[in-house]
C-alpha cells in the first residue's frame, strides 16, 4: 500500500508526518512511500534526502491524495490557501488518514470524514496505556512544548538563568516557577534546571512529588488535604477551598519568581485560570510567563493566544500555541516515530497490508472512523493483563521495622542480645583461665581483622576468595602435624589421615585460586 | 627450632594470610595475595615441622606429598562451571580434617590439665568435633546437590523445626555427660553420639534449601570451616589456627551475609530451610502471551541496537556457554556497540561464579559490572540478553508482594527496549515461581540450548 505525505497547510506549521529515517522503516515494513515537494522544507528536511532512501516525490498534491492508500498528517485536514480547496475535498473514498483530530472538540470534521467512507486514526486518541507509549505522540509533543517555553522565556528575559560571581559582581540565578508537572512541565523543570534556575514547581496531583523531586526541583507543598489525580493521569477540578489555598500560593510566589511557566490543563474543560491580573501586576519587571494553556483559554488572565504581550508593569506574556513547530525538526523526527510505531501495529505481517484490527484496545482507542463508521468514542478500557507498574518500587518489605515507635521497652530489646552476650562472657571470664583468655583475646581480635579486611574485596573476586579461605583453612593442617609424633598407633593413624586431608585442601584451594586468577584480565 | 622462633614463624604467617585476604580486594592485587597466602601456609608447616613437637617424619612427608598431589590433581583438572562442586567437597575436607584432629586430641591422654583448664580443654574438643562434623556432612550434601545426584529441590520433613530443636538439646546434654564421663578417662561414647547428632544434622541442614538459596549455603559452610579451625586451635592451644580460623570463619560469615541481602532474604530463614515457606499467601499468576523468536530475528535486533546488555545467570554454566558468549561480546564491539555483562550477587551457585566463567572465556573484567551499578541504567539499553537467568531479573519481586521472592532486588531489565530471553523450555526458576518478565511486551523468547543458540546467532552476524 502506499503512504501519502502532504505538506501541511495550516498557518504557521512547520512539522512534517514523517522523517527520512522512519520512512525508510516504514518502507521496509512493506509500504511504498511518497511525500509532496517541499514538504519537509520547514523542518529542513529536503526532497533529496528523502529521494535517498527511496521515497518518491510528487509535484502536486492533488494527485498524491488520489495515489495515496493511506494519508499522514499532522494536523487535521484544513483549508487550503494556495489552491483555494479543503483537504476534506481531497480524501478519497476508503482512504485512510492518520493524523491529530480532536474528535470531541471537532464534530463537524468527523461528520464529513464519515461521509466521505474514509478510515481515520486519530494520534491523539490513542489510550495512555504502558504499551501504547511509544505512539504517544501527545507525550512527545508535550515534551518539546516544555523544552520550547523555557527557550522562549530565556529570549525575552533579561539575565542568565544561572547565578555566578564574576569579577564584575554577583549574578541572582533566575528563580522559575512550574504550574502542572505533566509531561510538558518536567520538560521544562528539567530544560529549566539544566540552565542553572532554581526551580519550583506545583501540582495538584501529590505523586508527582516524587518525579519532580527526582529532578532536583523544589515540589511547593500545600497544606491541604485532597488528592488531584483524576483518570488516566490527567488532573481533575478541585474543590473551591482547594483552589483559594493554590490561589493563595501562587500570589506569594509571583511576587518572588521571575518565570512562571504554566501548563494547566483538564481533560475537556477550558484551562483554570491560575494568575490572576493581580499577580501579574506584583511580580518584577522584565518577569515572564509562558502560558502552555493558552490554546485553550490560557492559565493566566493576561495571555493571549499567539501572541506576546508586554504589560504596563513591564511582565511579558508568551501565548504560543504551536511550541512544538517551532523545533519543526525534533519534533518531526519524534512524530514521525510515533505515527511509525502506529503503522507497525497496524501492519502485523509486515507485508505493506493495513489490518485495522478492533480487538485491539489501542488500534480500538485511536480508530475514530472505520470505513465511513464513525466509531469515535470508543467503550472505557477494561484493564486486564499488564497493568502498568507502580511508579514507587520500594519493596514492600522493610517497611514496617522504620515506621514502628521507638519505645524504651523496643530500645530494650535491641540491646537484649548484646547484654546477654556481655552477661555470658563476664561468667564465663570469671572462671577460665588466663591461658583461655590470651587465646580469645586473639580470636575476637582475629574476628573483627577479618571483618574489616573482607569487606574490602570485590564482588566479582567472592570465588576466588572462596577457594583461598578454603586453603587457608587446611592450616588445621597444623593441629594433625603436631599430634603425629607419638608412639600411639590410634593417634598416628588419625593424624595422618588429618594430614591427607588437609594437604588435598591446601594444595588444591592455592592451585585452582591461582588458576581462576591468572584467567582475570582486563 | 625453639618455640620462640616457632611462634615468630606463626606471627610471620598469620599476617601473610591477613595481605593475602586483603590482596583480594582489587583484581590487580589478587595474585599477589594468593601467593602471600601460599608463602604463609609453606611458613607454617615449615616451621611445625622443623618444631620439637614433631620428631618422626617418614609417615608425615608421604601423608602431606600425596595428599598435595590430589589436591594438584584436582586442582588442574576442574573445570570452571564445577567450581561450586569443588569448594563444596573441599570445605567438607576441612571438616572432616577438624573431626580426625579432634579425635585424635581425645585420645591423646598425655596432657596433665586439671580442674576448670581440663573441663575448658574438653568443651573445645567437644566444640571443634561437632562444627566439624557438621561442615562435613554438610558440604558433602551440598556437593551432592550441586552435582545433581542429588535433588535440588528442598526436603521438607514435616516439623523440621521440631526435629532440629530435639538435636540440639540432645547435643547439648551429650556435651555434659561427656563433660562428666571424660573427667574419669572415659568419654568414647556420648562423644561418638555426638559426632552421629551432628553428621545428621549437617545432612538434615542442607536437604533443606533450595538450589537457588545454594550460594547461600556455600558461603555459609565456607563460614563453619572457618569456625572448625579455630575451634581446633582453641583446643592446642595454637594462635596460628585461632586467627586464621576466624579470618576464615568471619569471612564466611559476611559472603553468606552479602548474598542474603543480595536476595532479600533472612539468614535464619536461609538456613532452617524451605523456600518462601514463610512467604505468605500464594503469588499471582502470571497471565499473557509468550512471543518466541527464531535466530535469524535475533541478528537484526543486535544489529540495530547500539547498548547491549548481557545477564547471565546459572543457565550459562550449565549450557557452558561462556565461551560462545564471548564470542559474540567480541563480534559486536568490534561494530561498535556498547556491551556490558550484569553480574546479580546470587546468579549461579556460589558468590561470585559468573565472573569466573566469563574470566574463563577471557571476557575483560572492565566490561562486567554489578548489579547496582548497572540497574539504573537499562532504560538506556537497546537490548538486553538474558542468558539463562530467571529468578534474578523477575519483575515479581518488586510488584508482587506475595511473590516468595518479593524484595529481592533484580536486575530490571524489562525497563530497557528490548528483552530476548534464552531458554531451554518454559520451566519455572528454581524457586518455582513464574516470571512475568517472559511474557512482558518487549520480551522475546528464544528456546533452545544457550551455547547452540549462541552460536548461530554469532554464525549468522558473521555472515551478514
Amino acid at each position: 500500500m502506499k503512504i501519502g505525505i502532504p505538506k501541511e497547510v495550516f498557518a504557521g506549521e512547520k512539522r512534517v508526518a514523517t522523517t527520512p529515517d522512519e520512512a525508510e522503516k516504514l518502507i521496509k515494513l512493506g509500504f511504498d512511500v511518497c511525500i509532496e515537494t517541499g514538504a519537509g522544507q520547514n523542518a529542513d528536511i529536503s526532497d533529496d534526502a528523502y529521494e535517498a532512501v527511496g521515497v518518491s516525490i510528487v509535484d502536486n498534491v492533488k494527485s498524491l491524495w488520489l495515489e495515496a492508500d493511506i494519508v499522514m498528517k499532522v494536523r487535521a485536514p484544513a483549508a487550503y490557501p494556495e489552491l483555494a480547496i479543503n483537504e476534506l475535498e481531497l480524501i478519497q473514498q476508503h482512504q485512510c488518514l492518520i493524523s491529530y483530530i480532536w474528535p470531541a472538540q471537532n464534530e463537524d470534521l468527523i461528520q464529513s470524514l464519515a461521509a466521505k467512507q474514509a478510515t481515520v486514526l486519530a494520534i491523539d486518541s490513542i489510550p495512555r496505556l504502558s504499551r501504547a507509549q511509544k505512539m504517544d505522540a501527545l507525550s512527545s509533543m508535550a515534551n518539546i512544548s516544555g523544552y520550547r517555553a523555557v527557550i522562549e522565556a530565556a529570549q525575552y528575559f533579561g539575565r542568565f538563568f544561572t547565578g555566578q560571581i564574576t569579577a564584575a559582581g554577583r549574578v541572582p540565578p533566575a528563580k522559575v516557577l512550574v504550574i502542572g508537572a505533566g509531561v510538558a512541565g518536567l520538560a521544562a523543570i528539567g530544560t529549566a534546571k539544566s540552565m542553572g534556575a532554581i526551580v519550583r514547581a506545583f501540582d495538584t496531583r501529590p505523586e508527582v512529588k516524587e518525579q519532580i523531586e527526582s529532578m532536583d526541583a523544589e515540589f511547593l507543598m500545600l497544606d491541604f488535604d485532597e488528592e488531584g489525580s483524576g483518570t488516566g493521569g490527567y488532573a481533575k477540578t478541585m474543590s473551591k477551598e482547594f483552589i483559594e489555598a493554590e490561589m493563595a500560593l501562587f500570589a506569594r510566589q509571583a511576587m518572588d519568581v521571575d518565570i512562571i511557566i504554566t501548563t494547566a490543563l483538564i481533560p475537556g474543560k477550558p484551562a483554570p485560570e491560575l494568575i490572576t491580573a493581580g499577580m501579574v501586576e506584583s511580580m518584577k519587571p522584565g518577569s515572564v510567563i509562558v502560558d502552555l494553556a493558552a490554546e485553550r483559554g490560557g492559565n493566566c488572565a493576561l495571555s493571549e493566544k499567539d501572541t506576546v504581550v508586554t504589560t504596563s508593569g513591564g511582565v511579558t506574556i508568551i501565548g504560543y500555541t504551536n511550541l512544538p513547530s517551532r523545533l519543526a525538526n525534533q519534533a518531526s523526527q519524534l512524530y514521525a516515530t510515533n505515527l511509525r510505531h502506529l503503522l507497525t501495529e497496524l501492519c502485523p505481517e509486515k507485508d505493506g497490508k493495513l489490518f485495522v484490527n478492533m480487538e485491539d484496545e489501542v488500534i480500538r482507542g485511536a480508530t475514530v472512523i472505520q470505513d465511513g463508521t464513525i466509531t469515535w468514542p470508543p467503550p472505557p478500557l477494561t484493564l486486564t493483563v499488564n497493568k502498568p507498574p507502580p511508579q514507587t518500587e520500594a519493596p514492600a518489605v522493610n517497611v514496617e521495622a522504620e515506621d514502628r515507635p521507638s519505645t524504651p521497652m523496643t530500645r530494650f530489646k535491641q540491646f537484649l542480645p548484646m547484654i546477654i552476650v556481655a552477661l555470658v562472657l563476664y561468667g564465663f571470664g570469671s572462671v577460665a583461665p588466663a591461658s583461655f583468655m590470651s587465646h580469645f583475646t586473639v580470636f575476637v581480635l582475629a574476628c573483627f581483622v577479618g571483618y574489616q579486611v573482607i569487606w574490602n574485596v570485590s564482588a566479582s573476586l567472592h570465588t576466588p576468595l572462596m577457594s583461598v579461605t578454603n586453603a587457608i583453612s587446611g592450616i588445621i593442617v597444623i593441629g594433625a602435624l603436631v599430634q603425629i609424633s607419638t608412639s600411639n598407633i590410634l593417634l598416628t593413624v588419625l593424624s595422618a589421615l588429618a594430614i591427607l586431608i588437609a594437604a588435598i585442601n591446601i594444595a588444591g584451594g592455592f592451585l585452582v585460586t591461582r588458576r581462576m586468577l591468572e584467567m582475570f584480565r582486563k | 627450632m625453639s618455640p620462640s622462633l616457632v611462634t615468630m614463624s606463626y606471627i610471620a604467617a598469620s599476617s601473610l594470610f591477613i595481605l593475602s585476604l586483603s590482596g583480594l580486594s582489587h583484581q590487580e592485587t589478587a595474585r599477589r595475595g594468593n601467593y602471600y597466602g601460599m608463602a604463609g601456609m609453606a611458613l607454617a608447616i615449615f616451621a611445625t615441622i622443623v618444631s620439637d613437637a614433631v620428631t618422626s617424619y617418614s609417615i608425615l612427608i608421604v601423608a602431606l606429598l600425596s595428599g598435595g598431589l590430589i589436591g594438584t590433581r584436582a586442582a588442574l583438572k576442574v573445570e570452571m562451571t564445577q567450581m561450586p562442586e569443588l569448594v563444596a567437597i573441599m570445605h567438607s575436607l576441612v571438616g572432616m580434617a577438624a573431626v580426625l584432629v579432634g579425635y585424635a586430641n581425645f585420645f591423646d591422654h598425655s596432657s596433665s590439665l586439671v580442674g576448670i583448664e581440663k573441663t575448658i580443654h574438653e568443651v573445645e574438643i567437644y566444640i571443634g568435633i561437632l562444627i566439624g562434623a557438621i561442615t562435613f556432612s554438610g558440604s558433602v550434601i551440598a556437593f551432592g546437590k550441586l552435582r545433581g545426584r542429588i535433588s535440588g529441590r528442598p526436603v521438607l520433613l514435616p516439623g523440621r523445626h521440631g526435629i532440629n530443636l530435639a538435636l540440639l538439646v540432645a547435643v547439648i546434654f551429650l556435651g555434659y555427660e561427656f563433660v562428666l564421663a571424660s573427667q574419669a578417662g572415659a568419654g568414647e561414647w556420648p562423644l561418638a553420639l555426638m559426632t552421629l547428632i551432628a553428621l545428621i544434622f549437617g545432612i538434615h541442614m542442607v536437604m533443606a534449601i533450595g538450589g537457588a538459596d545454594m550460594p547461600i549455603v556455600v558461603s555459609m559452610l565456607n563460614s563453619y570451616s572457618g569456625w572448625a579451625a579455630a575451634a581446633t586451635g582453641f583446643m592446642l592451644s595454637n594462635d596460628l589456627l585461632i586467627v586464621t580460623g576466624a579470618l576464615v570463619g568471619s569471612s564466611g560469615a559476611i559472603l553468606s551475609y552479602i548474598m542474603c541481602r543480595a536476595m532479600n532474604r533472612n539468614f535464619l530463614s536461609v538456613i532452617s530451610g524451605g523456600f518462601g515457606s514463610s512467604g505468605g499467601g500464594g503469588a499471582a499468576e502470571i497471565k499473557g502471551d509468550i512471543v518466541s523468536i527464531q535466530v535469524n530475528e535475533v541478528v537484526p535486533m543486535l544489529r540495530d541496537a547500539q547498548n547491549i546488555m548481557i545477564i547471565p545467570g546459572y543457565g550459562m554454566a550449565v549450557a557452558q556457554a561462556q565461551h560462545a558468549v564471548y564470542e559474540l561480546a567480541k563480534q559486536l564491539l568490534k561494530q561498535n556497540k556498547t556491551i556490558r555483562f550484569a553480574i546479580h550477587p546470587v546468579a549461579g551457585r556460589m558468590p561470585g561464579h559468573m565472573n569466573v566463567l566469563l574470566a574463563e572465556a577471557k571476557v575483560a573484567y572492565d566490561i562486567v559490572y554489578e548489579m547496582d551499578e548497572v540497574n539504573e541504567d537499562f532504560p538506556n539499553v537497546d537490548v538486553t540478553i538474558v542468558i539463562g537467568a530467571n529468578d534474578i531479573v523477575n519483575p515479581s519481586a518488586l510488584d508482587d508482594p506475595n511473590s516468595p521472592i518479593a524484595g529481592m532486588p533484580v536486575l530490571q531489565c524489562w525497563k530497557g527496549h528490548n528483552t530476548i530471553v534464552l531458554k531451554r523450555s518454559m520451566a519455572t526458576g528454581y524457586a518455582g515461581i513464574g516470571n512475568p518478565l517472559f511474557v512482558h511486551e518487549n520480551t522475546r523468547m528464544l528456546f533452545g540450548d544457550a551455547n547452540d543458540s549462541l552460536q548461530s546467532v554469532l554464525k549468522e552476524l558473521q555472515a551478514s
